[in-house]
Formats: C-alpha cells, sequence, structure tokens
C-alpha cells in the first residue's frame, strides 16, 4: 500500500492507495450517507447515495466503489449531491411500502434516518403500492418484501460471510425482489443455516426476528385482575 | 493449413461454380418473408428446367432492401428481383438467359444501392453464410495468415490505431487504444468478446452480419487475440437471434475444422479458439461489464468502472470487448491499410457506419455509408422519403438510449459528434424515420417503457426512476399533466443521467430529453387544464409484480 493525499470537502486528508473515497472520508470524520454499503462485505455502489463529486469531471462517483488517488479533490456535500440524494430517497420511499409508523425497524432503520437527513418531509413521485406477501415461513425469522430497498446486504452477507449464498435477487427493474434459493418459501430453504446475519445486516424492517413485529405481541388480559386484586391484597405473587 | 491450402480452396470453389448463379436472401428478414420457400421453389423450378448443370441456386446474407423481400438476385447478369414469391420463380429461371420475368424488378440504380460504400457488407448478399469455401473464395482469412506470417502483434494495433476506427457499439472509444491497452496489461491468460447482444428496438445490423458474414467476426476476433495476446474468444450472441447463433456455430466448426481456429493456426505458434454464449434475452446484458458476469454464469448486471474490462475482465483477466461490427471492420483494415480506412469518412470520425434503416420511410432495410453522409441523403435518397403524402418530423438514432433529431436539422452530418451535438447518438446505429403523425411523447414513453424493463434493477436512479418516468409520461400522453409534472419529469431526467450506475440508466432519460429539446410543445399539450392538481390519494399502482 502506498499512501497518498487527496482533499475531501476542503480537508487533506491521506490515505492508502487501495482505499476507497467513502474509507478515507470516514477515517477523516467526514460522512457520508451510504445505504447498500456495509462494514466487511464486498461493495457494488448500488444505493447511489453514496454519490460524490470529483474535480475536473462532470460526472459523478460512487464513494463506495472509487478509489482514492494522488491530489484527487473530492466533494461530498454540494447542492447538487443534496438535490439528488433528496430525489433517490424519495423514489425508494416511493417503491414500496415504507409506512414507518406500522414497521418493526421504526426508529432503528437507516433509510428512516438517511430520509430525515436529507430533509425529506414528502415525496413527490408516486406511489408505487406493490403487493408483496410476507414470508413467515422460517421458525426464527421473518421477510417482508414491502420493507425492502433491494440493497442486497442480505445477499452479499450469506455468501461471502456465511457462504450459504441463500438469498439472491430475481426479476428484474422494478419488479427485482430478493429471493431465498430458488424462490421457495425461507421455511423450505435447504441452505440456510438460521445464523441471522441477513436481519442483522438489513438496513430496515423487510427481515427482522419473529416475535419482534407489533402484531404479534400479546397482552395476558388475566394478569390485569390479578394486579388489582393483588395491590389490594397486597399479595404480589401468583 | 497454409497459404497454398487456401488457395486450392477457394479455386475449388471459383471452379465448382456454374455459369449462372440465382442468389436468394437467408437473413432473418427475408426468411420472415418466406424466402426459404422460394429457395426451394427456384432448386425445382431449376430442376424441372434441366438447368443443374449451369444454375446454381444460393442461400446468400442480406441484400440490403429488407422492406422489398424476399430479394433475388441473378448473376453474372446483376438483376435483382424484389417481393418474389414462389409463383415468380419459373419466370425468373426462364429469364437468366435473357428475356423478361414476371417478377417485380428491383431497381439497382436507386440510390439506396448506388450511394452506399460497403467495407462491412461487402460480402454479404454475395458469400453463402453456410460454406466456408464460399467466404475464403471471396479471400477470407487470407488477412489472418499475413497478420500472423508478417506482422508483429504491436504492428497490427498500430494499424488499427492508424485507421481512426472507433467502437462501433455505440461509444466510439478508439478501437485501437482498446487494444493497445489490453495488450500492455500483463497477464497469464486474456480474452477476446465480441459483444452480440443487440437489442435496440429498430436495430438490426449486427444480426444481419452475424447471418450473411459469420467468417468475417471470426477472422476479425482472430486477428484481435493475435494482437492483444490472447487465446479464448467469447461470442456472446442474444438469444433472440437463433439463426445468427446457428450460422456462427457452423461457422466455427468449420473454421475449426480446417484449422483456421484452435491451434497452432497456419502453423503459426498462435492458438485461439471461440466459443458461443446465449444471451437469455436482457438489453443490459450489452453493457459489457453485465455481459461478462453473464458470461461468468452470474446475474447479468453491471458493476462500477473502473476497473475496466482491458484491466480486469472475465474472471479478473484483461478482456478485449469489441461489438460485430467492429470486428468486421477489421479484415479490410489489415488487408488494405489503416490509413486506406482513415481516409473515409470525416476528421473525428472515420469510416464507414451500417444502420438500419426503419419506420415512416418507403425504403427500409440495411446500409452502408461513409461517416459524413447527411441524414437527408439517409432518409430521402436513400429511403426514398416519407411514405403516404406526409412530411417528416424527426429521425430517432441510436436505440433506446438515442435521440430524436428533429426534421429541421436533418442536414446534419451522421458522425458521432455532430450526433452528440444535437443531443442524440450514433449509438449501434438504428435509425427510425418517424413521420408527422407520430406522437412524440407518446415515443419517449414507448422508449422509456423499454428501458423501465430492460433495466437490471441494481440501481435505484436507474430502477425506480425509469419505471417513475414512464408513469408521468403516461400521465402527459393521457393529458393529465400539471407543470410540477413537467419539472419533476426534468429533474428525474436529470437524476438518472448524472446517477445511474451503468450506461442504460445514463442514456435512459435521451429520448425524453430530445423530444422535450425539439419538441415541448406536445408536452405542454399534454398537461391538464389550468387549476388541475394531482390528487393526494391515488389508486394503488401494480407496476411491482408479488415476489
Amino acid at each position: 500500500m502506498i499512501a497518498v493525499t487527496l482533499t475531501i470537502d476542503d480537508r487533506l486528508v491521506s490515505a492508502g492507495d487501495d482505499d476507497t473515497i467513502l474509507h478515507a472520508a470516514h477515517d477523516a470524520g467526514i460522512a457520508i450517507p451510504t445505504l447498500c454499503h456495509f462494514e466487511g462485505i464486498a461493495d457494488i455502489g448500488a444505493c447511489r447515495l453514496c454519490l460524490v463529486e470529483i474535480e475536473g469531471s462532470p460526472k459523478l462517483f460512487a464513494a463506495c466503489t472509487t478509489r482514492v488517488t494522488e491530489g484527487m479533490v473530492v466533494r461530498t456535500d454540494t447542492e447538487r449531491l443534496r438535490r439528488h440524494r433528496k430525489l433517490m430517497i424519495e423514489l425508494m420511499l416511493s417503491e414500496r411500502n415504507h409506512v414507518c409508523s406500522v414497521c418493526v425497524a421504526n426508529g432503528h432503520c437507516e433509510l428512516q434516518d438517511r430520509a430525515i437527513q436529507a430533509g425529506v418531509d414528502h415525496v413527490r413521485v408516486e406511489y408505487l403500492y406493490p403487493k408483496f406477501t410476507m414470508d413467515l415461513s422460517h421458525k426464527r425469522y421473518g421477510a417482508d418484501p414491502n420493507r425492502c430497498i433491494l440493497c442486497a446486504r442480505c445477499v452479499r452477507v450469506c455468501d461471502e460471510v456465511e457462504g450459504a449464498h441463500t438469498w439472491d435477487i430475481g426479476g428484474r427493474g422494478i419488479a427485482s425482489h430478493v429471493v431465498t434459493d430458488l424462490s421457495a418459501p425461507w421455511g423450505d430453504s435447504a441452505t440456510c443455516t438460521a445464523c441471522g446475519k441477513c436481519v442483522t445486516a438489513c438496513p430496515t424492517g423487510a427481515l427482522f426476528s419473529q416475535g419482534a413485529t407489533v402484531g404479534e405481541l400479546e397482552k395476558d388480559r388475566s394478569r390485569l385482575a390479578f394486579v388489582v386484586t393483588a395491590r389490594k391484597t397486597r399479595e404480589w405473587v401468583r | 493449413m497454409d497459404l497454398s491450402g487456401l488457395h486450392s480452396i477457394a479455386e475449388r470453389e471459383r471452379h465448382s461454380r456454374k455459369p449462372n448463379t440465382i442468389r436468394c436472401c437467408a437473413a432473418m428478414g427475408c426468411e420472415a418473408a418466406r424466402s426459404r420457400q422460394v429457395r426451394v421453389a427456384l432448386r425445382s423450378a431449376v430442376a424441372a428446367a434441366g438447368r443443374q448443370d449451369s444454375i446454381e441456386v444460393q442461400g446468400v446474407g442480406c441484400l440490403g432492401l429488407c422492406s422489398a423481400g424476399p430479394l433475388v438476385r441473378v448473376e453474372p447478369q446483376g438483376v435483382m428481383y424484389q417481393r418474389v414469391t414462389p409463383e415468380d420463380v419459373q419466370s425468373i429461371v426462364a429469364a437468366v438467359d435473357g428475356g423478361t420475368s414476371t417478377a417485380e424488378r428491383a431497381d439497382l440504380s436507386h440510390p439506396f444501392f448506388t450511394l452506399q460504400y460497403p467495407i462491412v457488407l461487402e460480402n454479404s448478399g454475395k458469400v453463402d453464410p453456410e460454406r466456408i469455401e464460399s467466404y475464403v473464395a471471396e479471400g477470407g482469412y487470407e488477412t489472418l495468415y499475413h497478420v500472423l506470417r508478417e506482422m508483429s502483434p504491436a504492428e497490427v494495433v498500430d494499424e488499427v490505431s492508424r485507421s481512426g476506427l472507433r467502437g462501433r457499439g455505440g461509444a466510439g472509444f478508439p478501437t485501437g487504444l482498446k487494444w493497445a491497452t489490453v495488450a500492455k496489461t500483463q497477464a497469464d491468460w486474456k480474452c477476446v468478446v465480441c459483444n452480440a447482444d443487440e437489442g435496440d428496438p429498430g436495430a438490426f445490423m449486427d444480426r444481419a452480419v452475424m447471418e450473411s458474414d459469420p467468417h468475417r467476426i471470426l477472422e476479425g476476433m482472430a486477428i484481435a487475440a493475435y494482437a492483444v495476446g490472447a487465446n479464448q474468444g467469447y461470442i456472446y450472441v442474444r438469444g433472440e437471434y437463433p439463426l445468427a447463433y446457428d450460422r456462427l456455430q457452423v461457422a466455427i466448426q468449420q473454421a475449426d475444422r480446417l484449422g483456421l481456429l484452435g491451434s497452432r493456426i497456419f502453423d503459426s505458434p498462435f492458438d485461439f479458439r471461440i466459443d458461443l454464449r446465449i444471451g437469455a434475452g436482457a438489453f443490459v446484458c450489452g453493457e459489457e461489464t453485465a455481459l461478462m458476469a453473464s458470461i461468468q454464469g452470474q446475474r447479468g448486471t453491471p458493476r462500477p468502472r473502473p476497473p475496466y474490462p482491458a484491466e480486469a475482465g472475465l474472471w479478473g483477466k484483461p478482456t478485449l470487448i469489441n461489438n460485430v461490427e467492429t470486428f468486421a471492420n477489421i479484415p479490410p483494415i489489415l488487408k488494405r491499410g489503416g490509413g486506406w480506412y482513415a481516409a473515409i469518412g470525416t476528421d473525428k470520425s472515420k469510416g464507414t457506419k451500417v444502420f438500419s434503416l426503419t419506420g415512416h420511410v418507403r425504403h427500409t432495410g440495411l446500409i452502408e455509408v461513409p461517416m459524413g453522409t447527411t441524414l437527408r441523403t439517409i432518409v430521402e435518397d436513400m429511403g426514398d422519403g416519407v411514405p403516404n403524402g406526409r412530411a417528416l418530423k424527426a429521425v430517432q438514432t441510436g436505440g433506446s438510449s438515442g435521440g430524436c433529431v428533429p426534421a429541421s436539422e436533418i442536414d446534419v452530418s451522421v458522425d458521432y459528434e455532430s450526433l452528440a451535438a444535437l443531443g442524440s447518438i450514433m449509438g449501434s446505429g438504428g435509425m427510425v424515420v418517424l413521420d408527422d403523425s407520430t406522437d412524440m411523447v407518446d415515443l419517449a414513453r414507448f422508449f422509456m417503457e423499454f428501458c423501465a424493463d430492460e433495466s437490471c434493477g441494481k440501481c435505484v436512479p436507474c430502477r425506480v426512476g425509469t419505471a417513475q418516468i414512464y408513469r408521468l409520461l403516461e400521465r402527459f400522453v393521457a393529458r393529465e399533466a400539471t407543470e410540477s409534472d413537467l419539472v419533476l419529469l426534468e429533474e428525474l431526467c436529470d437524476l438518472l443521467r448524472s446517477a445511474s450506475l451503468c450506461g442504460l440508466g445514463q442514456n435512459a432519460p435521451n429520448p425524453v430529453l430530445s423530444t422535450l429539446r425539439y419538441f415541448r410543445e406536445e408536452y405542454e399539450a399534454g398537461m391538464a387544464s389550468i387549476g388541475a392538481s394531482r390528487g393526494l390519494i391515488r389508486e394503488p399502482a401494480v407496476v411491482g409484480r408479488p415476489a
């Protein structure tokens, strides 16, 4: 590795020549928004949120897949980039049914975080409302494609870290969707090791542990009478 | 195999020829117009007339004028018949020795034929694409022999650079520069890939070349492989071209058998094999990184470049990717010299270009003209203008990634730079003529629907952006759009251009942007009356399909 120096947002930064712009910026404490990037697995440059401007080129470059070079001058937060990022988040929100209030990942969702950061307060494009069915066939986990943003983190972590390659992408264009094995129900998968890496890697509520959803919450109404009686009788053990 | 062996094959082929040849187009356009039945009928008619000894009925590649197929050409008389039916064949055979046939005669003095400059298509309609001997008789594989025996790889690259040839797949990257990069990259294994995944609406140039002259592509690839130091080649043919695939397969087998491919070609130390790969019908697989993923058995999605294939291509090894027409240009360039080729065309766009002329034009078909020929010459002279008394409105060039050149710019020189200045592109060479009945917004919607269908779905701008642009265009067509829709449309087009991962998404807005540039009033006409606003609650859409 050879050390190189570059400028990111007017700051001189040093990095290894095999580093990506994203890594170099991160090391220097400059945050670039990402969604498909996940530390430890290969970058694919799919979500395009980490696009940056490089001086001397009219093109935009994905910071996660572009290597640094000596003397490179990078801008990560220009008006053009902010405009594009905001519209891309709007596109993602319009693509599936991202209704935060009833989502298992509400408050723990990277798409939600990015939308707040980008200042998305409404979506200008039409909601597409696709009808995907949930897959709850797995004994430990669940998949709700309506929350999926197709970042393929589950695909990569399952392939590159677990080595199972249970997940993949099926379909094309707007009909793309994640599948397990050859589009069999997740619970029937012969390759899934139930390791949960895909659930951990998922940035939204698309993959979750069973029992985590609001709908699965069970109320034991019989306890109510017990609590009332217990207070009166001062008996706290049933 | 050596040069004398090649010459003896050519000699035998020429000697076995009969005094008269009736050539019948066997490319897909004419096949669709029942040329196979015409060929069978011609052979029967020749037998019935007892003329088997003097008349040869030959299936050949594209004769050009696809709109008038099936086409039959009688040699050496130089007479061509069009729209031939099996009922015409007796009179055609009878007229071989003179006299008049009842079959409709094509006017070979028409500019459609006279203004052509065939280099890539020089054998098209002349050789039998299913017989290597027919190609060898026209001097085929001789250039490969001379290259292997008399030139160093560096000299071959220099000659290609000197020719000024630019990639005919669409981007127009200098071919010599690409070859030089691959040649200079050090690796234990390199390969050459022919991109035959032509998929633009209205484009059929590469298909015609593969169906008409498959050996030309093999020879071009072998020369390229020698120049860059590769020993393996792949031709990635789209699955919708079964005839092209069959002919290439036959051609590879024939060349293998004669030792023109395989080990120690022409007894030189050079080994080169070619394998075919069939694409499963995904337009994005024409993008080089997606194509390579597909060859490797992976999902055909593009990846960010760099690294470019020249550095890390198939299986991470240096890979030279050119398209069909680029390879087909190589043998004549090496045979006649780079300087000869560079003298044709314009200052920056050298040589000739094959176009598939289609749409609202009298003569549709395959043409090859020098770069710099004006669009007017192509449409009005060669294509014989717009039929049915209508006026020309625009010419769509460059396929789904291209743009529309309005009739007011019809005198534009057709070359890479001039088309780009008008907001369009050369692309692979599709040329769709549009008359004044064309709804330009609807046309843009058609191309956007194509791009949305063909998007691989990997990156957000392309996957969702094309679908959203398509839905906006639907609103314009239905005259329900608002001013904010127009603003949003332009913003989405800008996003796709700037932020998409590969050329498909980056160029998908071109038809919209070019129609907006020249026909904005049609978009404005698609807006709803003043005061109309978009509803906050809409009916659920069905764009996404269930998993």
